[in-house]
């Protein structure tokens, strides 16, 4: 017994109660609605009967993941001001999720992005295409959420190595998804929305009634300490500050916009600090491009849209999540500025013990019992973040394996207790996969590992459902190229920065000689969606006659009032039509 | 209720002015969000004097964006919901008469 135990050593009690609690309770939901979901249409898509007030709850619950936990603070804490895009873009993309897509792709009804795409087009080949970016965009925002559960395990149990907690956290989450199904996640995910907003917010009322207020935090940011180097604490601060350790960037840089982050590939080229600043600029863009756009794409959100009875209902549920997540993404910066000061020995260490952990791990400077508690409660809060993701990507997955690959590929007539039985067996073959990759990205930041899905999510899906709502004369082809050659173009870049970075390829000297291009590759949004959609339109017009002959009738089943029952008779004149095709054969 | 007459739903005008009047409001709540997200990057880039201003601790810059931006959002998102669902009434309105 003395091997299982040994990671138990130095374990603090109180941190460890809350995130079992957390566990328990979201896998007793799960068994709980997993006896009320029978058939497949429960797992995939809820019954499709949510109220505004709990699918923006569950939706929030599921998009809040590791990274706005966990990644935010500890990117503002290492990045400082150019880190605040983030929280900002991913709490703000929904507003053109609201403005042009919402509405329109609740009205035309169909189970997931996939479903659009075969129904907008009439073409199941493009299904297939479709369904690719399922996975892609998939495996990039899991790999985040594994790295959160890693860095979680690893603070709880100091003993326990980073993949040990990937292993553990991957293999419960992907048991849960297999036995529980979406019903029951519309609940949990509801639920954890909630207790994340408790989970971040309460400590940090807490810390900063103890230390000073934000304001106050980051006004001792001023470069004072730096100038005074060497003298103690003399200053006329109004909050404690401990001394930045070495590898810590300096204050200015790190309040003003253009630092760390942005600057970082012109710095390695060797520029000056007035070179770069154009580079920074550049940057910047690409990035909010790629996160207000990439929101619009992710398909484990937009596949909850579907359980909005109606599109007025789909964009109050917008509107909500949007208020609800707004709310939210205050504070996680909050820990990053207050980590800066109270908490300045993170900067000096890398993987799961660096910055981000200091959500988990900043609480604690309350001292004694209380900063236990309050400790485990972001604890609890980090294993509600990665948890709600990581199951809503897995549904969405699996969902792309099971229904799209089997169930329309494969074996059609395939019957319920078959499709279930794939669903299960699809759950754990994808689990599989993405604790594989989670336990390979221990160096990369959360934070920046989720922007990476959200370019690909932008230069994909984006294009396509912008593109198929509101212009009439796209093809299939048209958008099939488009999809393809943005999307494909993302994730090759996004995929050679990662390996860069990780060691695995060496291009440190390619990049230091073209900073250009290591910005454009590592953000790569800025070209790859005016990429996309430029092939979509030229294409397009290539292939002009092939664009659906019912094509009026489609558009105003996309934007006419349901009032006006135009879908039921688009379904009804589109079974004639194939009956009479079929009947001509 | 008598049926929809068939023709105006299923006219070419119909459907252009449908999605004209629907893009126009997406498109001008877009813009408004729009210059406020791209802008504040270049009053950045060529006013770092003035949003380094210090409010209450915080930057100008880092109030914006860390905290301000959020209300800025909601109220632009509840117009434009309240302006669209109108329009949709208006449209269902226009076709039973």
């Amino acid at each position: 017994m003395a091997l299982p135990l040994a990671f138990l050593n130095g374990v603090d009690p109180w941190i460890f109660a809350f995130s079992f609690v957390t566990v328990a309770a979201t896998i007793g939901l799960g068994f709980w609605s997993a006896r009320r979901s029978k058939t497949a249409g429960d797992f995939y898509v809820a019954g499709r009967s949510v109220s505004v007030g709990w699918n923006a709850s569950a939706i929030s619950g599921e998009y809040l993941s590791a990274a706005s936990f966990m990644g935010v603070a500890g990117m503002v804490m290492s990045s400082g001001y150019d880190a605040l895009w983030y929280p900002v873009c991913y709490a703000c993309g929904y507003l053109f999720l609201l403005l042009f897509i919402a509405g329109p792709l609740r009205r035309f009804g169909a189970y997931t992005i996939p479903d659009f795409a075969e129904g907008r087009f009439d073409s199941p080949l493009f299904r297939k295409i479709a369904v690719c970016f399922v996975l892609f965009i998939g495996f990039f925002y899991t790999m985040p959420q594994m790295k959160g559960a890693g860095t979680t395990l690893a603070y709880i149990f100091p003993g326990m190595p980073y993949w040990g907690g990937v292993v553990l956290v991957g293999a419960v989450i992907t048991l849960n998804v297999a036995l529980g199904g979406m019903k029951g996640i519309t609940l949990v995910q509801a639920f954890q929305y909630w207790m994340k907003m408790f989970a971040i917010s309460v400590p940090v009322f807490v810390l900063m009634s103890v230390y000073g207020l934000y304001g106050s935090h980051l006004g001792a940011n001023d470069g004072r300490v730096e100038k005074l180097a060497g003298t103690t604490s003399a200053l006329t601060q109004t909050v404690e500050r401990k001394p930045l350790t070495e590898k810590a960037p300096a204050d200015s840089p790190w309040i003003s916009p253009f630092g760390p982050l942005t600057t970082k590939a012109a710095k390695a080229a060797g520029l000056s600090a007035e070179e770069s600043r154009p580079y920074s600029l550049l940057y910047t863009y690409s990035l909010i491009v790629a996160l207000v756009c990439g929101t619009a794409g992710l398909p484990h959100i937009l596949v909850r849209f579907y359980t909005n009875p109606d599109g007025v209902a789909a964009k109050r549920t917008t509107m909500w999540v949007m208020i609800l997540i707004g709310i939210f993404y205050v504070f996680p910066p909050v820990f990053g500025v207050l980590g800066r000061n109270l908490l300045p020995e993170l900067y000096a260490a890398t993987g799961a013990k660096g910055t981000d952990k200091v959500v988990l791990e900043l609480p604690r400077a309350v001292g004694g019992l209380w900063g236990s508690i309050l400790s485990g409660i972001t604890c609890a809060g980090a294993f509600a973040a990665f948890m709600s993701t990581f199951s809503g990507l897995l549904v969405s997955m699996t969902g792309a394996v099971a229904h799209d690959i089997y169930g329309r590929m494969l074996k059609p007539h395939a019957t319920n207790a078959e499709r279930l039985l794939v669903f299960k067996v699809s759950t754990v073959l994808v689990g599989g996969i993405a604790i594989a990759l989670g336990t390979q990205v221990e160096k990369l930041q959360i934070n920046f590992m989720v922007g990476q899905a959200f370019a690909i999510a932008a230069s994909s899906y984006f294009p396509l459902l912008f593109m198929s709502v509101w212009w009439r004369g796209m093809t299939m082809k048209g958008a099939a190229s488009g999809m393809l050659g943005g999307g494909l173009a993302a994730l090759a870049c996004t995929t050679i920065i990662n390996l860069s970075d990780l060691g695995l390829v060496d291009l440190k000297a390619y990049w230091a000689a073209h900073p250009l291009m290591r910005i454009l590759a590592e953000q790569p949004a800025i070209w790859a969606v005016p990429l996309a959609i430029g092939l979509m339109i030229v294409v397009s017009k290539a292939t002009a006659a092939a664009v659906p002959a019912d094509i009026r009738m489609k558009m105003l089943v996309l934007h006419a009032p349901e009032q006006l029952g135009l879908k039921q008779e688009y379904i009804q004149e589109h079974a004639a039509a194939l009956n009479a095709e079929s009947e001509r054969r | 209720m008598p049926p929809p007459p068939h023709d105006t739903v299923h006219s070419e005008e119909f459907l252009r002015l449908l999605m004209r009047r629907q893009l126009k409001l997406s498109v001008a709540c877009a813009a408004t969000f729009l210059t406020a997200l791209l802008g504040l990057p270049l009053l950045n880039y060529f006013a770092p004097a003035l949003m380094a201003t210090r409010v209450a601790g915080f930057t100008l810059s880092w109030l914006i964006l860390g905290v301000l931006f959020f209300p800025l959002v909601w109220f632009i998102s509840w117009l434009f919901i309240k302006r669209s669902i109108a329009l949709e009434q208006d449209e269902v309105k226009s076709v039973k008469r």
